[in-house]
């Protein structure tokens, strides 16, 4: 219930990000915009592995559902390591976009591309912090309440945060300007 | 989901009274906190009703704060030419004023009667998320210090409380006050945030057995629409001050016009949240004044349905009206129309209030207290404010208004005369709940005469003044501008600045009557049970309520089921008869009571976790390595409040030293 709630407000935050990225999508230079710096299937690649770390999240909430401690670990840690090789994948775009010359202040279209996806990396971090815990929560067996309803909440957040990329990468690497 | 009462084995509780209890074994890093009185039982608390008078109690610390920069301002614009404060000063003045009144008083004084009062309405023992409860008071705190710290490092915000684009940049505004201000906000957010989402959850899901959503109390019912209202407006301010920040410290131009950026876009993030915003300051007072109404002209509610519905009508409309703030900016004919027409729209739900509100009077055997009285007061002031209001709803008489002091008393008959005159009425209202013990009415009723003849001497002139075209923010008027007659600038600047004095004879007064009523030498009689012969769920429990609220969840049959429980209607003669007192409807319920009542334990992370945000903004301003310190503190925190339980476990407690048990249970009843 709260972390519906709580996805529901995540939605305008995205929207306010996203809104604010398509007014300024258009206004760079003309030798340093989306079409130019984007590297569409190495981001394809690390997009897939994100949606592959939300299979692993439901194999995860299953497990806990059937009680299974062990695999519901190792499931969790799958989707935090796929989570972070989509977050590590993230800083090396940034990098290289950086080294093309793409900084966070170069244009309008920069720095709202970078805020937008930089406030999803951020969020797929926490994701990232949410499941540590909950292995760490595990393997103390000290669970507050019914640990597969904890599994459940944080696998919603998870997938949130997943369907929020499939929407950005659609209209952010996707869509020609 | 983290309801507050799961079942665990019990504690044998035998042994009468709580025995004392020490923290003995560490979990995790920290012990648990699990003192029961002293300073440490408030700071580490989770229990909504302490951290609902904390909430109030800074709240009110911050209405003095926003009050004496008020003073200032009336003081710099009491006569002409006025040399009180510098044009840079008078900037941070009216700003601060602004962002704290907002911020800093009615919002959190909202939330602390939410908190307060929701739980015991709906006949809970606790919020849902008690820990995040505590999590949002602290934000809001250290929020609050933050913003308000940059007073001394180099000047508090200038840019209006909407800080516009591109005003606010750092061209324009080089202090580091919007710097401030914008982390302050974004600190503040969270509080607002967590509590909208804690509140509706335990809104939706806690209610006691019988309490269908259209039995429940009428303040709840409007906290919810507020709570909604935050939860969908507070993400769109935090996307702004965000761009807000990177543009000021990192070097983005979001909405640098020099680099093709639209400052617009500021403005409409701004009031998307901004006019909801309006809604989330008065909708609590609304329901206060639904409450308090009934009870005193001893009627029930006039349409209890269409007060929920027009204030859920208010909530939706709420979101499509925001650019009537910005009519002024050159949106284009149709959207001023279509934004035009929505916003006489809004009018209708809330005339539908207040005539909801006049009919319950009617014909009411009103007994005028002082808890009465600032309600019929509030009725008259929000209805000039929101007839004001219309006038703006009119683009072209609006593009006259826009910027000049009509619109500053238009808001303030709003803001003052509705939602602070509801929120004192609340104070007189509840306070017997509260602290047990009544506030004096012949103080009372001094308070409410001084501040109802104080927002009108203070507010009413401005109308004047501001037709005939005084802007506002302007620090000074001079006499030879200030025109003739009747319309005299001059004349009516001194009639508002004396007014405020009196608005703050009035507010000291209500500090009297408070330490009068608590002073140790007091004289002051406890408080009756029921005092006012009261209608909702939170009177059917002790004054001021016990730790854990009920000793037996009350089951709900009827809206108004303490009303239902006392009287019953004669079926042959058709009158009201009463059938049993307070105390006795009481004593059946705690003749019931629960046996064994688990409430969450204390905790340190919640005040640890929020204080590590400050640390983070003062890193953004000054120094990125403490960014990187606050940040460590953040993460250990969340890690550790995800690991420690809810409820402490048996081991953080001695073992008892009477041989009675351990004594983890608050209330030993029975």
């Amino acid at each position: 219930m709260a972390m519906w709630m709580f996805l529901g407000s995540e939605c305008l935050l995205f929207g306010g990000l996203i809104s604010t990225y398509m007014l300024y999508r258009g206004r760079h230079p003309a030798d340093l915009g989306p079409d130019q710096v984007f590297d569409i299937p190495f981001t394809s690649v690390s997009s897939f592995v994100l949606l592959m770390s939300s299979l692993t999240m439901v194999l995860a909430v299953s497990s806990a559902a059937q009680k299974d401690d062990r695999r519901t670990n190792l499931w969790l840690t799958v989707t935090a390591l796929l989570g972070a090789t989509f977050v590590g994948g993230q800083v090396y775009e940034f990098t290289s976009f950086y080294r093309e010359g793409l900084g966070f202040t170069s244009s309008l279209f920069s720095s709202s591309f970078f805020t937008l996806t930089g406030f999803h990396g951020v969020h797929v971090t926490v994701g990232i912090i949410m499941l540590m815990a909950l292995v760490g929560i595990n393997k103390r067996g000290r669970i507050p309440g019914d640990k597969a309803e904890v599994v459940e909440l944080v696998g919603l957040y998870w997938h949130f945060v997943d369907v929020v990329w499939i929407i950005i990468f659609t209209l952010v690497y996707l869509i020609p300007s | 989901m983290a309801i507050i009462e799961r079942p665990s084995t019990p504690a044998l509780a035998g042994s009468g009274a709580p025995a004392v209890v020490t923290p003995s074994q560490a979990y995790g890093v920290l012990k648990r906190p699990v003192s029961t009185t002293g300073w440490r039982s408030w700071v580490f608390t989770v229990d909504h009703k302490k951290l609902g008078i904390m909430y109030g109690v800074v709240a009110m610390f911050f209405f003095l704060v926003g009050g004496v920069e008020a003073l200032l301002i009336r003081l710099q614009l009491a006569g002409p030419e006025g040399t009180v404060l510098s044009a840079g000063l008078y900037n941070e003045m009216f700003t601060m004023h602004a962002t704290t009144m907002v911020f800093l008083f009615v919002m959190p004084m909202g939330a602390a009667f939410a908190n307060y009062f929701i739980p015991l309405q709906i006949g809970a023992r606790d919020v849902a998320f008690p820990r995040i409860n505590a999590f949002g008071f602290w934000c809001f705190l250290v929020g609050g210090i933050f913003l308000n710290t940059s007073w001394f490092l180099g000047g508090a915000a200038d840019g209006g409380w909407f800080m516009y684009q591109p005003n606010a940049n750092a061209l324009f505004s080089p202090s580091h006050g919007v710097d401030f201000w914008g982390l302050g906000l974004q600190i503040t957010g969270i509080a607002s945030l967590t509590g909208a989402v804690n509140l509706i959850t335990t809104i939706l899901n806690m209610r006691a057995p019988g309490m269908t959503l259209m039995k429940m109390p009428i303040f709840t019912w409007m906290s919810l629409v507020t709570q909604f209202l935050l939860l969908f407006a507070m993400p769109v301010i935090t996307v702004a001050l965000f761009l807000l920040m990177f543009q000021r410290e990192f070097g983005a131009t979001f909405f640098d016009v020099s680099a093709g950026a639209d400052p617009l876009l500021w403005q409409h993030l701004f009031w998307i949240f901004g006019h909801p915003e309006v809604y989330i300051i008065v909708l609590p007072g609304f329901g206060i004044a639904s409450e308090v109404l009934p009870v005193f002209s001893r009627k029930p509610l006039f349409g209890y349905r269409f007060v929920v519905f027009s204030g859920a009508a208010i909530g939706f409309v709420g979101w499509g009206v925001w650019a009537h703030h910005m009519f002024a900016s050159g949106l284009g004919p149709v959207s001023v129309a279509v934004f035009s027409m929505a916003t006489m729209l809004i009018a209708i739900p809330t005339g539908v209030k207040i005539v909801n509100w006049v009919l319950t009077m009617w014909g009411g055997k009103i007994w005028f207290t002082t808890a009465m009285l600032f309600i019929v007061g509030m009725i008259a002031q929000f209805t000039i404010g929101g007839l004001s209001g219309v006038t703006h709803a009119v683009a072209p008489s609006d593009t006259q208004q826009t910027d000049t002091y009509y619109i500053i008393a238009h808001f303030h008959y709003t803001i003052f005369g509705g939602a602070v005159m509801a929120l004192f009425a609340g104070f007189y209202y509840w306070w017997p709940k509260m602290f047990g013990k009544l506030l004096s009415e012949r103080l009372g009723k001094w308070n409410f005469w001084l501040m109802m003849i104080g927002v009108n001497l203070t507010f009413g002139p401005m109308h004047i003044i501001g037709l005939q075209g005084q802007p506002r923010r302007m620090m000074n008027w001079t006499e030879a501008r200030a025109g003739e007659g009747f319309f005299n600038l001059g004349f009516w600047n001194r009639v508002a600045s004396f007014g405020s004095l009196l608005i703050t004879i009035g507010v000291i007064l209500f500090l009297v009557n408070v330490w009068n009523t608590h002073k140790k030498s007091s004289t002051t009689p406890k408080a009756p049970l029921d005092p006012w012969d009261a209608r909702s769920l939170e009177w059917i429990t002790a004054s001021p309520p016990k730790e854990h609220n009920f000793d037996a969840i009350p089951t709900v049959h009827a809206l108004d089921e303490f009303f239902h429980r006392k009287y019953e209607v004669d079926h042959d003669t058709g009158e009201v008869r009463k059938i049993a007192s307070a105390e006795e409807v009481l004593a059946a319920e705690e003749a019931k009571a629960d046996k064994h009542i688990h409430l969450p334990s204390p905790s340190y992370w919640p005040i640890i976790l929020a204080v590590s945000l400050p640390i983070m903004g003062y890193g953004v301003i000054f120094n990125r390595l403490l960014i990187a310190v606050g940040g460590v503190i953040l993460l250990l925190a969340m890690f550790g409040w995800a690991l420690e339980p809810s409820v402490a476990d048996d081991s953080d407690y001695d073992p008892p030293v009477d041989g009675g048990g351990t004594s983890k249970e608050l209330a030993n009843i029975g």
